[in-house]
């Protein structure tokens, strides 16, 4: 009998090493089939018309010269927005289908809009703007620690929106056949995309066929089958004939969701021996029209002794926040840790020091404090640290910061279903989707540890709605899930298999287990047939085994757990007559239990870092504050970081006893929410002022270098 | 994109017979990298396209004993490429080497660069060159962060958006330019860039029937050099830039040009700051006085002030390395 739980580090031959991604060869030879690249005789284009205003009633939308544009097939309005309020520019309001894309993006111009403009709120800085109702919490004996801290710090922090940028824009390629729909969307969920457009597009969901076998990033921002979902279904529907809707860069970063800002007034009390003592902030920020919840803060240092917090938020006439990576970690990371370095400055301590001395007002101690000295040895601390301010000559000033960062990570609800057949071959199905980081890679490789196969022999099948249910993807609990719900569909398959086989070896079926293709008995290992040759014994029948993720068991088993830890060091210059940032180096130290192939959990961490550096040096949502349209809703203005930007990037992962035995554990929000506190933190040190805001660029960096005096 | 037709002519005489008189009808397409993406902004919507790219004689780098001559379609990967080029004029070659994207620079050319057209984020979303609502510009109370910080007591606010134009003008090169019937004119690099005072008129002294053919900058021996302000290593545009050229003869500057990238709507000469300069040695803190005077006459806006310090570091530096250079040859 083969036993659920993970084998032992000397058993295992797949997992924890390094291993090529699958679908490497695919994507690098540009024949990954993406939701842009489902191309069908005559395919229409549809495109998108959105809300030019930023708030307004609409009275009417006219259609008619673009319905009647040549080209044009049919045309889509929401009409539950006429007599109602459109609340952001680029919600939105109606589509076209044509047949090529140009007549589309010709037509949308056609159309026009009978709207009275409304009083609208852009600016999410001022905090005088924000709503009356605040969330307070006081923890501890607050005026009084508070009052008796040796030294109090206060300073103003500020992160504000970004977008996700996925590098492909969301949407899909819609079809139907008959009855039936056939829907290629970009997606995180494939088996909950249906959940709702069924009823939008009146089709039972048992009719819409979800497809996605690759797709370019979501990060939080592709959860839902959204309005362009549901209109390609329609036109597609209406027409009859195949409809792709993608939506175009500035569309995809004005309505695809974005991350909320959090601005903050904070003072920090503390003692001269470095013990913090006290914390006290008021955040608000924007998560545009919709709901908005204040950063966790403290972050990490949840145990500082008195702490009381104010939050408020400002309702914004822009696109609605969606999850972004890590939601409210990263904001709340740069604010804590900024904050209290600013204290470890204000006392002359080195931060390191400082930060190891109030570990203890951590959850993880002991970890944090061996993340810390691995991360210290890999950026060369010792040699590089100093205190606040580079004191050398020239403009150019060194520094380095740190961030810690916790995440949970549990496994989600997942379900997996292995066939093994009489020929020998192996075939997975699970309704998972692989967003670029490795799904498809990991499942296979947890299948074949299980049956003691070659990656190879695996045939893994995910990315439809036609396998069974797997949860979304997002939180970091995708790896948990399918691993668990993997190994378990796959030792119920194999003990399947074992029932059949051991009589025939004449063995006991707790003496046979699955090992380099072959099924073996452990005490006599002489008493072997190969894996073909034991399926073969499965005569006409195939067997099937089921596994499904159920949190609280996997975790009994070892399966899965939650509860992480980092700690990231940035190395940086900061040229201090131009206000150019450069990074040097970033180091990351990150636990997630057992890893089940290095190298893509090893890519998560490099993808983070580089995510993480983009928002802490480029990245910001600029709005016009009187018409609400995002200025820079391009990829010319919306900076990312190139290769060239990044530095050198330095991984360690953390495993081997004490941390394979957790199990495991998801890794795709961890290591993006550091980086913004690490780079300013190392800002700071380098040029011996805190810049307030991020993105780091050189506006923002000047002015608190003038502020500062130090030009 | 409204259809349009495509015109690709052999010759010059050609060409400019496809032109028309008024701008907008008809658009001037070299490497394309601009103005495709003008077209599909709709910030001109042209009926029809010039394409140079057939006629050789706008192509190559002729060098003589006086001059070096770049035809106005030579790509910028070729000029910065090109070993006399390299040599004489390392204020060109930073220039093009800081635009940071192979794929521009192989497609672009150096005429499209002296003519493209500005970045300002409300003339690209359907505002006007001027940026205006109702008669005001939205730029002094908008998002103008990355916009003029000198001239701006006229209409226009955007930057210039040419990697180029401060190194001609600085170097003293010339602009050749032939319009209806084969007439040509020579401009000065220095009055080729203008601001524009209505939507109208476009950025340059180009007529819409003329085309640049080509730049002649003489061999002067003039010590130069650029210095951009730039955040990413990659395709981006910079923040500041300065390039300067100067005679330097037993360490005393004389015949100085000081330009400005990206602070005004064209590439803006500071004469004042390169008269400071005269018959000094090019020091650390002549060079600094000379940033400083530099943006003496600066009127920046809401969101702009930082790069004043910028403009100001970016002469002191392109100083300093143009007359290191001086010291390596």
């Amino acid at each position: 009998m083969a036993k659920p739980q993970w084998p032992s580090a000397e058993k295992r031959r797949l997992i924890g090493k390094r291993i090529a991604r699958l679908d490497g060869p695919i994507k690098s030879a540009g024949v990954a089939k993406y939701a842009y690249d489902q191309n069908f005789e005559g395919l229409l284009y549809a495109k998108i018309f959105y809300s030019p205003y930023p708030a307004a009633t609409i009275n009417a939308v006219n259609m008619d010269a673009a319905k009647a544009l040549p080209g044009v097939e049919t045309v889509w309005v929401d009409e539950s927005l006429i007599g109602n309020e459109v609340r952001y520019v680029g919600q939105v309001v109606a589509a076209v289908a044509a047949v090529s894309e140009e007549i589309a993006n010709e037509a949308l111009r056609l159309i026009t809009l009978d709207a009275t403009p409304l009083e609208a709120q852009i600016d999410d800085a001022d905090p005088s703007k924000a709503e009356e109702r605040k969330s307070e919490r006081e923890e501890g004996d607050f005026e009084a620690t508070m009052a008796a801290a040796e030294v109090k710090t206060t300073g103003h922090y500020s992160i504000p929106v970004i977008t996700h940028c996925c590098l492909e824009s969301h949407g899909q390629t819609a079809k139907m056949e008959g009855d039936d729909l056939y829907i290629w969307p970009s997606t995180q969920a494939v088996s909950l995309y249906a959940n709702g457009l069924d009823e939008a597009v009146g089709i039972p969901q048992a009719n819409i066929h979800v497809d996605c076998q690759v797709m370019g990033g979501g990060f939080g921002s592709k959860f839902s089958h959204d309005k362009w979902g549901v209109i390609g279904s329609l036109l597609a529907k209406e027409t009859g004939k195949p409809v792709k809707l993608m939506l175009e860069r500035d569309q995809e970063l004005m309505v695809a969701g974005n991350r909320p800002s959090a601005h903050g007034e904070i003072t920090v009390g503390v003692n001269r021996s470095g013990k913090l003592q006290a914390m006290e902030a008021t955040l608000w920020g924007t998560g545009g029209p919709g709901g908005y919840r204040p950063p966790p803060v403290p972050y990490v240092f949840t145990k500082i002794p008195a702490t009381r917090m104010t939050g408020m938020r400002i309702k914004t006439n822009r696109g609605g926040q969606r999850a972004w990576r890590g939601p409210g970690h990263p904001q709340g990371c740069f604010l804590t840790m900024a904050a209290v370095e600013d204290a470890a400055a204000a006392i002359g301590m080195d931060a390191l020091e400082f930060f190891k001395t109030n570990l203890e007002l951590t959850e993880r101690a002991e970890l944090y404090a061996k993340q810390l000295d691995i991360a210290a040895d890999m950026i060369g601390y010792k040699t590089k640290a100093h205190l606040r301010g580079d004191k050398t000559d020239g403009p150019l000033k060194r520094g380095i910061g740190i961030g810690i960062h916790t995440w949970g990570g549990l496994g989600h609800p997942s379900n997996c279903d292995i066939s093994v057949h009489p020929d020998g071959s192996v075939v997975l199905k699970m309704g998972t989707q692989d967003l670029g980081v490795g799904t498809r890679t990991v499942v296979g490789i947890v299948a074949a540890e299980t049956f003691g196969l070659p990656l190879e022999a695996i045939d893994v099948n995910i990315g439809s709605n036609a396998y069974p249910s797997s949860n979304a993807s997002g939180g970091s609990t995708t790896v948990g899930g399918i691993s668990a719900a993997t190994r378990l569909a796959s030792t119920d398959a194999l003990n399947k298999l074992i029932d059949v086989v051991a009589p025939r070896l004449d063995v006991d079926i707790d003496d046979l287990e699955a090992v380099d293709g072959k099924l073996q008995s452990i005490s006599d290992p002489t008493k072997s047939i190969p894996w073909k040759d034991a399926c073969k014994l499965l005569g006409a029948k195939s067997v099937l085994g089921r596994g499904e993720n159920i949190r609280g068991e996997s975790q009994e088993l070892g399966l899965i757990d939650q509860g992480v830890g980092g700690v990231q060091m940035a190395d940086v210059t900061v040229d201090v007559e131009t206000g150019v940032v450069t990074l040097n180096e970033m180091a990351a130290v990150q636990d997630c239990g057992l890893i089940i192939d290095l190298k893509t959990a090893e890519s998560q961490v490099y993808g983070g870092l580089i995510m993480g550096i983009t928002y802490a040096l480029y990245e910001e949502c600029i709005y016009d504050n009187r018409s609400g349209r995002m200025l820079n809703a391009d990829m010319e203005f919306y900076r990312l970081a190139g290769l060239k930007d990044v530095g050198q990037l330095k991984v360690h992962m953390m495993t081997g006893p004490g941390f394979d035995e957790r199990g495991v554990i998801g890794l795709g929000e961890p290591p993006v929410i550091s980086p913004g506190a690490a780079i300013s933190n190392a800002v700071a040190n380098a040029c011996g002022v805190r810049v307030p805001e991020l993105p780091l660029t050189p506006d923002k960096v000047v002015a608190a270098l003038q502020a500062g005096g130090i030009v | 994109m409204k259809p349009y037709e495509y015109a690709r002519p052999n010759d010059l005489d050609e060409a400019l017979a496809l032109l028309s008189d008024t701008w907008g009808e008809t658009e001037i397409l070299a490497g394309g990298t601009d103005l495709i993406t003008c077209m599909k902004q709709h910030v001109t919507e042209p009926s029809r396209l010039v394409s140079l790219r057939d006629i050789e004689a706008l192509r190559g780098i002729t060098v003589d004993d006086e001059s070096v001559s770049i035809g106005a379609m030579t790509t910028l990967a070729d000029v910065a490429a090109h070993a006399e080029v390299r040599t004489l004029y390392p204020a060109i070659v930073t220039a093009i080497e800081g635009i940071g994207a192979a794929q521009m620079v192989n497609a672009g050319t150096v005429g499209g660069d002296c003519c493209q057209r500005p970045r300002c984020w409300y003339f690209r979303t359907e505002n006007g060159l001027l940026a205006q609502a109702n008669g005001e510009s939205l730029v002094p109370d908008g998002d103008n962060r990355y916009h003029a910080i000198f001239g701006n007591e006229a209409a226009a606010h955007f930057v210039s958006p040419s990697s180029l134009g401060p190194a001609l003008i600085a170097l003293g090169a010339e602009m050749f330019i032939t319009g209806p019937g084969g007439a040509t004119r020579t401009v000065p690099a220095g009055d080729f860039f203008k601001r524009p005072e209505s939507e109208a008129e476009r950025e340059t002294v180009l007529a819409p029937n003329e085309i640049l053919v080509a730049i002649r900058i003489l061999k002067l021996g003039l010590k130069n050099a650029t210095y951009e302000v730039r955040h990413r290593a990659g395709l981006d545009w910079p923040y500041a830039t300065a390039s300067v050229a100067f005679a330097y003869d037993d360490e005393k500057v004389s015949a100085a040009r000081v330009v400005l990238g990206h602070v005004a709507p064209t590439p803006w000469s500071v004469p004042d700051a390169a008269a400071k300069l005269e018959g000094s040695a090019v020091t650390e803190k002549h060079a600094a006085a000379c940033g400083e005077a530099a943006i003496g006459g600066a009127t920046p806006l809401s969101k702009n002030g930082y790069k004043l310090q910028l403009a100001r570091t970016a002469v002191k530096r392109a100083l300093l390395a143009a007359a290191g250079s001086t010291k390596e040859a």
